[in-house]
């Protein structure tokens, strides 16, 4: 691109910054125009953060050169870059819960801005400019998602702003709210405002950016127009080789029913949980199954009650069963002695405890599989155990000794499904298991799934990534409100069925569609 | 010039370790000022108060007496830590151990079997179990807070024993001083060796030491204590039970603490009196964060918190110092480690030139 830097927005030039133990980011250097959306494009891990962070002034670079409108400038911290008029949103929202939209809003801007009440008129006023409908009044903790990254949106949008930085925006949304934020991102640099968007969803980064950069291992692997590049130009891009980004996998009918689920019912005492309504379900041995939704509509509760985590009554107990025996009422470790495996949504915290090596790590869930006796733990066999992890999941780790929490989402997700792979289960509950995952985990991940399956496991994936629900499983349904569609052979169904599903428009009677196709309506 | 904390992403095994002797220099050097200020010659004063104790043989067994106190109720103590279970309670399980251990004593003062002294011990032990488990069973049925509970039940457990010392337990040969009768010699830790008041007790805190190591670095449910401790949801999701990790580490900890209690009446003091402890259950807390809940550390850190109170007692004797400066050596001592621990995760640095921030860079970093 043959542009005079004076007509650029933002430049970067040969920008590096080095942490203890990495190169972060590597003569890296970033144009952008006035009024483009750009995407930056790479791995977890590729160094896409901290680039950022450099822009916004989070972190000061080792070397190179910022030049904003023409002018070298030294970024020395937020508050500077937000007078130059730039703007971030997080991938973890800052807002406080317990105060309402306009008081978040009106502290992040300070004092000169204005009471809450004295904004509330002009955050009406933006958020309907930009077709994002937000109420000033509504206290925060009452928001959904999707609510809550249009507060972070606006709160950029009240100053005057020139560039917009975006952190993964799309990752907590629906389709259809995704597709809402991109109208409002498109009239935004109509306007002339500059967007960098951090994304690894290859789709749309396509339909929505101009230009890209692509990150590999901290260095620019490359500059290129989204909209001409196919998905496998961008994944090589991405990652170098692009071995199995594309592959589809056989569909299979499976066995015997491991896993049933008859009409589980259970209420949520949180008002702010869901309850469970009649849940029916069965995966059989040998099979992928993959329940859709949008967050919030009883995966989580679904995935407590299979793992063991809430209990039923015993009387209750028949209301899950594997291969036939009832385990509602047994505790987690007992269920896994029958054969389950489980895959939390949260790597950190829940799957994996952050402070604690990869080995003790390894030990917290397969410590029925001959790592501890009389008590002790068989420390030999534990690291052994979590390197053959590492080396037959080609996890990314200085080895098994470092602490969980220092490795990458993509790795450390690798790794906490290898370490229930390793566990031979007849059961494997995943919830989540790409999320935050860059392309490369991701296809390692589903093809270690696909082996598991094939291998004769029964296989229960939850998640709210529609394409790989498609690409992996072998019968799909949707949870809407705490109530589970009727499951269907994928390769019977469409994108479009499914997220009507997830939208709760299914029940006991077909589908509106269906009857209308099987009695058409008799024409007035 | 600004001195801020960067975040290091992960903790520094080095600050882990110097943290703890960079909080003593601290604590020196404070307290060198403050001696000053009081007109003492600071180094004379750190001389009676830290290394004058230490000159003979006597003066070493009398550091062994007063850390082995310490040194259990602080092993026990990092059981519990280790689990996040803010057990303050040790110095009412300990009052506790010694009570019950004395109800027994007095009352088998004649027997001259071996099994005298077992019994007192196993009431000590038992005693301050059940003191530390008041506190569990208040946690896993109610939900109340243990640090909470746990220091009422301190002021419940002195109270006790001070009723019973001026009541039903005391000498009736005594001229009604608030002393029990002393007890047998079968129901005493023999003294190990003639110049000195090292006794038995030292085999326990032994024993208890290589216990609470194989727990804590060896075992299945140290394992489990620990996780609890870092992550309650992973200890959720693979069912390790979180009531019973709760009662375990309160019954170990009070256990230990009632048989360091016990340890002192039925060892260098020989019958029950009023101060049975000058705070040891209090001191183990800093103690066990000294040792960084480790319990070698803790051996260290537990002596050098003996010489604290050696060294006040001397000063005091020798300097008319306030027998306060083991108190205040002890306070400073927490909140230097507490300061220092800061750069285990953290890493200083200066910035160049001051200027304002925003209330909106503020909000915006905190959240970052």
């Amino acid at each position: 691109m043959s542009v005079s830097p004076e007509s650029l927005r933002l430049q970067m030039r040969g920008i590096s910054k080095r942490y203890p133990g990495c190169l972060a980011n590597d003569r890296i250097d970033l144009n952008i125009q006035p009024g483009e959306i750009h995407a930056l494009l790479g791995e977890n891990g590729a160094g896409k953060s901290t680039l950022m962070k450099i822009i916004y002034g989070v972190t000061q670079p080792d070397s190179g050169e910022i030049v904003w409108r023409g002018k070298p400038v030294k970024m020395r911290d937020p508050a500077m870059a937000r007078s130059l008029g730039i703007g971030m949103v997080f991938q973890h929202f800052s807002l406080f819960e317990t105060l309402t939209v306009a008081e978040n809003i009106a502290l992040a801007m300070g004092r000169a801005a204005g009471t809450p009440k004295q904004l509330e008129g002009r955050i009406r006023e933006v958020s309907q400019r930009y077709g994002m409908a937000l109420e000033p009044e509504r206290l925060v903790h009452s928001l959904s998602i999707g609510e809550r990254q249009r507060v972070e949106i606006v709160r950029c949008l009240m100053q005057d702003i020139e560039l917009l930085i975006l952190d993964e925006p799309t990752s907590v949304l629906t389709p259809q709210e995704a597709d809402e934020l991109f109208a409002t991102l498109r009239r935004l640099a109509a306007e002339g405002c500059s967007i960098l968007f951090i994304s690894h969803k290859l789709g749309e980064v396509r339909a929505l950016c101009h230009g890209a950069t692509v990150l590999r291992g901290g260095k620019v692997s490359g500059h290129c127009v989204p909209r001409d590049c196919s998905d496998l130009e961008l994944a090589r891009l991405m990652v170098g080789d692009a071995e199995g980004l594309e592959s589809t996998y056989a569909k299979v009918q499976g066995g015997e029913h491991f896993l049933q689920v008859n009409e589980l019912s259970w209420e949520n005492a949180d008002p702010f949980g869901t309850s469970l309504r009649a849940i029916n379900l069965e995966v059989r041995s040998g099979e992928i199954v993959g329940i859709a939704g949008v967050a919030g509509n009883g995966q989580d509760e679904l995935l407590a009650m299979l793992s063991g985590e809430q209990l039923l009554h015993k009387r209750d107990a028949a209301s899950i069963r594997f291969a036939g025996e009832p385990v509602a009422n047994l505790r987690p470790d007992a269920r896994r002695k029958l054969g389950l495996a489980f895959v939390p949504a949260e790597r950190l915290g829940h799957g994996a405890v952050p402070d604690m090596s990869l080995s003790d790590n390894a030990l917290l869930t397969a410590f029925q599989q001959g790592l501890v006796s009389n008590g002790l733990i068989k420390r030999n066999k534990v690291v052994a155990f979590a390197e053959e992890i590492i080396r037959r999941f080609a996890v990314k780790t200085p080895d098994a000794e470092t602490p969980a929490g220092s490795l990458s989402g993509g790795n450390l997700q690798k790794f906490i499904l290898g370490r229930e792979i390793m566990q031979k289960p007849k059961l494997l509950v995943a919830a989540h298991p790409t999320w935050g995952v860059d392309v490369g985990a991701a296809a390692a991940i589903h093809r270690a799934l696909i082996a598991l399956r094939d291998a004769g496991a029964a296989i229960l994936v939850i998640s709210e990534d529609l394409d790989e629900l498609f690409q992996i499983c072998d019968r799909i349904g949707a949870l809407s409100s705490g109530k589970l569609s009727a499951l269907t052979d994928t390769p019977s169904t469409c994108q479009v069925e499914v997220g009507r599903w997830m939208a709760g428009e299914f029940g006991a009677n077909p589908s509106p569609i269906d009857q209308a196709a099987a009695n058409p309506a008799p024409l007035s | 010039m600004l001195l801020s904390l960067e975040p290091r992403g992960q903790q520094s095994r080095a600050m882990l370790w110097l943290s703890p002797v960079l909080a003593a220099v601290l604590t020196l050097i404070s307290g060198s000022l403050l001696f000053l200020a009081l007109g003492h010659d600071p180094l004379e004063t750190l001389h009676t108060l830290l290394i004058a104790p230490l000159s003979d043989w006597y003066g070493v067994s009398e550091l062994l007496v007063k850390a082995l106190p310490i040194l259990l109720c602080a092993l026990g103590l990092a059981v519990a830590y280790q689990a996040r279970i803010w057990n303050i309670g040790a110095e009412g399980q300990l009052l506790i151990g010694a009570l019950a251990g004395s109800a027994v004593a007095v009352n088998i003062i004649d027997w001259e079997s071996q099994w005298a002294l077992a019994l007192v011990i196993i009431s000590g032990i038992v005693a301050g179990a059940a003191w530390g488990g008041l506190t569990a069973w208040l946690r896993t049925q109610f939900n109340a807070n243990e640090i909470l509970t746990s220091i009422m039940l301190n002021y419940i457990a002195l109270n006790l024993l001070l009723f019973f010392v001026h009541g039903a337990l005391k000498d009736p040969a005594g001229y009604n001083f608030p002393e029990s009768a002393m007890f047998g010699d079968a129901s005493r830790l023999p003294v190990l060796s003639e110049d000195g008041r090292v006794h038995a007790g030292l085999y326990f805190a032994l024993l208890a030491l290589v216990a609470v190591w194989v727990l804590l670095h060896k075992s299945f449910l140290g394992f489990q204590v620990k996780v609890l401790g870092l992550d309650r949801r992973a200890a959720g999701f693979v069912g390790f039970r979180e009531k019973r990790l709760v009662w375990f580490a309160l019954l170990v900890s009070g256990g230990l603490a009632g048989l360091a209690g016990v340890g002192e009446v039925a060892g260098p003091i020989g019958q029950l009196v009023p101060q049975v402890s000058p705070g040891y259950g209090y001191a183990a807390i800093t103690v066990a964060f000294l040792g960084r809940l480790n319990p070698i550390g803790i051996v260290f850190s537990s002596l050098l918190m003996a010489l604290l109170y050696l060294g006040g007692e001397n000063a005091q004797m020798n300097m008319n110092l306030p027998q306060a400066i083991t108190q205040l050596f002890q306070g400073m001592m927490l909140f230097f480690l507490l300061a220092c621990d800061v750069l285990i995760m953290y890493r200083p640095r200066l910035k160049a030139g001051l200027f304002k921030r925003s209330s909106a860079a503020v909000s915006n970093e905190a959240a970052v």
